[in-house]
């Protein structure tokens, strides 16, 4: 296909009265969307606001209930994801498909019609991440790579097959602040060929900085249009959440308490040959203190969150400390009756369980320090269902969870939504100690919002918080000490108004004198 | 071409339950064209097949115990399947809990006590679960594939069986036949009903159903068991050890055999010979995944396997076709089982290559 085929002014893409229901709940709700030839055009929402399933829709996932789809001015039906891309439009999703034990080469191969050979591919992806901007080496196994470098084998995946409109869902969540600026000069790159960019985010400030133009989605409905740089942050977000969204209140007098939790020379082995071995990591957090811990991903914070709760305990008591008691060999369920909590990073199969209800999904996490409420029959163990489901009520009702019923599946809740359960299970037994991995990750900014709330009202009530983010606006938004991670070691801990980006980031480089972010870590 | 199977958006409900039935139905039209195939009128022996079991009292009780084994170890194996752990040699060990419970009467023979049957029970258990215990602790510690190991231990198990009563446990008076001594009457389980030979098996299948469907359904282990058979990463982050529910449903499973073992000897056979199953390991593996791993469900799907043993008997007899002919119903109805449940949460899509553009055909050129 060429890049000519539309003529300047008229869409690439148009959408008219889009419109999906699953039962009678309207996730897309009488959609208008026109997107120009050479064009950045953002897509604003809420989790749950119907980014994604209007998205899906586009890209032949979802067929839509009503409503057209118009390609260079003629209607289409998109009945695939391969009909997507034969049409010229390729998608680049949040959560990445790729196969860690194969190469970049066989990876993109793998999304290729058969019969192509793996040189060719290889020269041809090479060329493209060369052009673009993007660079790989073909020949590196995924495992080794970067969540950066995964993201661009899957624009250089979807780059091969010259698409006239390229949608990226959320492509910066997962980037450091080095990364996203490279990957926007590959978006301004794309959009001096003609090509066009659908970008999907509830990141306000790197929209206005991109977008040319925005559509801003609620309820499932367009509630917005606009020039996203003749907006202010501000006035984006009441579009995307219908209200103002509070701003995060971190002062007021904290007072500084006891340490109660501690890592003392904290090491522990790689559990497989892709993962991070933590090296010496000691940090000390006080009540009443936010200690967030920044980083590049998969520089050990997978494994640093595995060591302090116990998932996998480490062979030396003193390692790790909560309250005062040596904890580092007990397991997790030993460490909460201490009087910990935890939030993981990753939110279905480990944080919750996607196919089991939200008061199991309290269970999960409370059944042995909750033992007398929620469990009975003795030596039994039987659940008291209905003192579950009250406490379930209870956090929904806390934490502002919106949920299709009374007690739905996890997996049917919208990732903010699902996130915000997660956090309040912990924060409704008040916590002493609470680490958190990655609290906001892929969360919409209402519920972004509501959880940082919570996390520095939990420190003020006197807990110890540690919160592990790759977000640095979050991370300015709650610490009162900052601390950063690179191949599993652990800097320094810094007051929070004492560090910079910059400080930061020459900190994510490491403390071997490197300067930069490493690039192309397979380079060993 | 090319066939792939594609994920549905969403499973329906209502064929989630219609499942086991849709594939009991293909399963008995398949049959009746296997008879017609056969030369047989299908119409009447799948009569004589499925439906004059139950007009006589006799196969009934045949039905209770030949059901009683299949639901024991089929509650067992879905303890097991539901906590990801693939237990495929429950035939091993119902013959070793059947070898170790006839301890007591074929070895101390002399002795008699009303001690000697529940002893023989307990033993019958601790036989099953301790031969579990092998590819149990092989998969905890060594990582081992439990359905190769399960599997592989039910051979040595047969031979193991066939070594005793041809070797050691022969019995004198039984003129060189590979058989143990028969089991005085202190060591055989009693029938509970006059009208047939329904024996106390079938009471502790049913009762065995309903505890383990107890647990499931309200307490903590059932929780630990169907969290870890899910996402054995969010079992860790609840303090459940993946590890240890390896052994838990190991042993239970193996125990639960093993107590079948032992009720079929004792209460059936009333002694060893160098076959004592008719593969109820096996079949009980199409139980647990037709009841859909639900112990009330499994107590149905029992009974009717049990029907298709004692109806593949009835055509033996009547149409004078091949003993295989229950292993042939068992399969087709396994396999339409799976292929229903599979057909619940994919579709079937055929693939074209060189297909064109379906969106081109859309368009209003």
């Amino acid at each position: 296909m060429s890049v000519a085929g539309a003529s300047a002014g008229s869409p690439l893409l148009a959408v008219r009265n889009l419109t999906k229901l699953f039962g009678t709940f309207a996730a897309c709700n009488g959609i208008d969307l026109d997107i120009r030839p050479g064009e950045i055009h953002a897509l604003l929402g809420e989790n749950g606001a119907g980014k994604s399933t209007l998205v899906k829709m586009l890209f032949g996932v979802l067929a839509p209930t009503a409503g057209d789809i118009l390609w260079q001015g003629a209607p289409v039906s998109i009945a695939s994801p391969g009909a997507a891309r034969r049409l010229g439009i390729g998608m680049v999703f949040q959560h990445f498909s790729l196969f860690e034990a194969l190469t970049v080469a066989e990876n993109i191969a793998l999304s290729l019609p058969p019969g192509i050979s793996l040189a060719r591919v290889a020269e041809e992806a090479a060329r493209l991440s060369h052009a673009y901007g993007l660079p790989l080496d073909p020949k590196a196994h995924v495992a080794d790579l970067s969540v950066g470098e995964r993201q661009r084998i899957e624009i250089v995946r979807a780059l091969l097959q010259n698409p006239q409109l390229i949608i990226l869902d959320e492509p910066t969540s997962v980037l450091t602040p080095q990364e996203a600026d490279r990957l926007f000069e590959t978006l301004a790159k794309l959009k001096g060929e003609g090509r066009s960019v659908l970008y999907i985010s509830h990141r306000l400030e790197e929209v206005q900085r991109i977008c040319d133009r925005a559509t801003v989605l609620r309820h499932g409905k367009v509630s917005g249009a606009c020039d996203p740089r003749k907006e202010t942050p501000a006035s984006l977000a009441r579009m995307m959440v219908g209200s103002d969204v509070a701003a995060v209140s971190a002062d007021g007098t904290s007072t500084k308490g006891d340490v109660l939790l501690e890592a003392r020379d904290l090491s522990a082995a790689a559990r497989t040959p892709f993962a991070v071995s933590l090296k010496g990591v000691s940090l000390k957090v006080h009540g009443g203190e936010v200690l967030a811990i920044a980083g590049v991903a998969g520089n050990g914070q997978g494994e640093l969150f595995d060591a302090l709760s116990g998932e996998y305990p480490v062979s030396k008591a003193e390692g790790v400390l909560i309250r005062n008691r040596p904890v580092g060999t007990l397991g997790i369920t030993a460490r909460r009756l201490i009087g910990a909590g935890f939030v993981p990073e990753e939110r279905h199969g480990h944080a919750a369980v996607p196919g089991m209800s939200l008061s199991d999904n309290l269970v999960l996490a409370r059944s042995q320090s909750d033992r007398k409420a929620f469990l009975g029959g003795g030596a039994l163990g039987i659940i008291k269902s209905a003192a579950v489901r009250m406490a379930a009520r209870r956090i929904s009702a806390a934490m502002d969870v919106r949920k299709s019923g009374e007690d739905p599946p996890a997996g049917s809740l919208s990732g903010g939504n699902l996130q915000k359960f997660i956090v309040g299970r912990e924060l409704d037994r008040q916590p002493a100690v609470l680490v958190v991995n990655q609290p906001t990750w892929g969360v919409d900014a209402g519920a972004a919002s509501r959880i940082r709330q919570a996390l520095v009202d939990l420190a003020k009530s006197g807990s110890a918080v540690l919160v592990i983010s790759q977000d640095l606006d979050e991370i300015f938004e709650v610490a009162t000490e900052i601390a950063v991670i690179s191949e599993g070691r652990l800097s320094d801990v810094y007051p929070a108004r004492d560090m910079t980006r910059e400080k930061i980031g020459l900190l994510m480089g490491g403390m071997h004198g490197e300067a930069k972010v490493p690039e192309a870590a397979h380079a060993h | 071409m090319r066939i792939e199977l594609e994920r549905r958006p969403r499973a329906s409900a209502l064929y989630a339950v219609l499942s086991p039935f849709i594939a009991l139905i293909l399963t008995v039209i398949a049959g009746g064209v296997m008879f017609w195939l056969l030369g047989k009128d299908p119409v009447s022996a799948l009569y004589s097949f499925f439906v004059e079991p139950l007009l006589d009292v006799w196969s009934l009780h045949e039905i209770a115990i030949k059901a009683a084994p299949l639901i024991l170890i089929g509650v067992g194996l879905s303890v097991c399947y539901r906590s990801n752990n693939w237990n495929i040699g429950a035939e091993g060990q119902f013959i070793m809990g059947a070898i170790a419970g006839s301890i007591v009467p074929v070895v101390f023979h002399e002795w008699h006590s009303p001690l000697v049957l529940p002893l023989m029970l307990v033993f019958g258990m601790i036989g099953g679960a301790l031969y579990a215990a092998i590819p149990a602790f092989l998969k905890a510690n060594m990582n081992t594939n439990e359905i190769l190991s399960s599997l592989m231990l039910v051979y040595i198990a047969q031979l193991f069986l066939d070594w005793m009563v041809r070797g050691p446990w022969r019995s004198p008076e039984a003129y060189n036949f590979p058989v143990t001594r028969d089991f005085a009457p202190e060591a055989v389980l009693p029938e509970i009903l006059a009208s047939g030979r329904t024996n106390l098996g079938f009471v502790f299948a049913i009762v065995a159903a309903v505890l383990i469907w107890f647990m499931m359904r309200y307490t903590l282990k059932g929780f630990e068991i169907t969290v870890l058979g899910q996402s054995e990463r969010a079992g860790r982050f609840a303090g459940f050890s993946s590890r240890r529910m390896i052994w838990f449903s190991m042993l239970l499973s193996g125990a639960l055999a093993g107590l079948a073992g032992i009720s079929e000897v004792s209460g059936n056979i009333n002694k060893l010979q160098p076959i004592i199953s008719p593969g109820y390991g096996f079949t009980a593996i199409i139980v647990a995944f037709l009841g859909r791993l639900n112990p009330l469900g499994i107590i149905a799907a029992g009974l009717f396997l049990a029907l298709t043993y004692v109806g593949g008997e009835a055509v033996q007899l009547t149409l004078s076709v091949s003993d295989k002919v229950t292993r042939v119903f068992q399969g087709l109805l396994l396999f339409f089982v799976l292929s229903c449940d599979t057909l619940i949460l994919y579709r079937i899509r055929l693939v074209f290559p060189g297909r064109a553009v379906p969106a081109a055909h859309g368009g209003a050129e």
